[in-house]
């Protein structure tokens, strides 16, 4: 018998249910989601709105704060809820726990390194030299 | 069933591709006008707009099926009837939100 097999209703949720993470990643997927509901219809109507998507106007719309701090934060929850999200789905098709394990660390490492790099742009949008 | 897996489809579209044209974007706008003049020139071609419609389409299916999976969370819209008709409208709405979109942002631009 495995572990999730001889565990409690309580064990399961405390990191032994079928995901082996319990209730916090679900749950932070969610809030992530509700959060992105917001943030992406934002991203939607700024393109939408914005006068053109020419290079001068798409800077001074990051350096302003109605335009960089929403991307910052769309930026960092588009990514968690990115790595979170493949993860359910590796979890429920890759059950090897070898191959499951090298892809999910995959996403890890390019979901962190993408979002760096992300950050890093966003920000040398908003506070660099002029280019 | 189908628009469940269109919501895996789409929400692994949008974290590998997604992602990976929004990284590049920024990265654009950063670096300067030569790397922005790239990004546009491949983003106008006729596979760039493939993949920009496509990324714009998996965004509104996302956005829509994930509010029917966060209302089915809570327990509701299980009856068949309710079910089956929000799963066909987060189809036809999120066809409609992607010609919206698609329209109003090539409106702009034109």
């Amino acid at each position: 018998m495995s572990a999730q097999e001889s565990s409690t209703p309580l064990g399961q949720v405390r990191g032994l249910g079928s995901s082996h993470h319990g209730g916090g990643h679900w749950l932070r997927e969610r809030l992530t989601s509700a959060a992105l509901l917001l943030l992406g219809i934002w991203l939607i109507v700024s393109l939408v709105l914005l006068p053109s998507l020419d290079r001068a106007t798409l800077a001074e719309w990051l350096k302003s704060a109605s335009g960089f701090v929403p991307m910052f934060l769309f930026v960092v929850t588009a990514f968690v809820h990115a790595i979170d999200g493949l993860k359910v789905v590796v979890d429920d098709y890759v059950h090897d726990a070898g191959n499951n394990l090298a892809l999910n660390g995959l996403i890890l490492f390019a979901g962190i390194g993408g979002g760096a790099w992300a950050l890093f742009s966003l920000l040398k949008i908003a506070f660099g030299a002029a280019a | 069933m189908t628009v469940s897996i269109l919501h895996r489809i789409t929400g692994s579209g949008l974290a590998v591709v997604g992602l990976a044209v929004l990284t590049w974007w920024l990265w654009a706008i950063a670096a300067g006008g030569d790397a922005y003049a790239t990004f546009t020139t491949h983003a106008t071609r006729w596979y760039g707009l493939v993949v920009l419609i496509g990324l714009t389409w998996a965004f509104w299916q996302h956005l829509l099926s994930g509010i029917r999976h966060l209302v089915m969370d809570i327990g509701a819209g299980f009856e068949l009837k309710t079910n089956r008709f929000f799963a066909v409208l987060t189809i036809v709405g999120g066809l409609f939100l992607t010609a919206l979109t698609v329209f109003l942002i090539l409106g702009v631009n034109q």
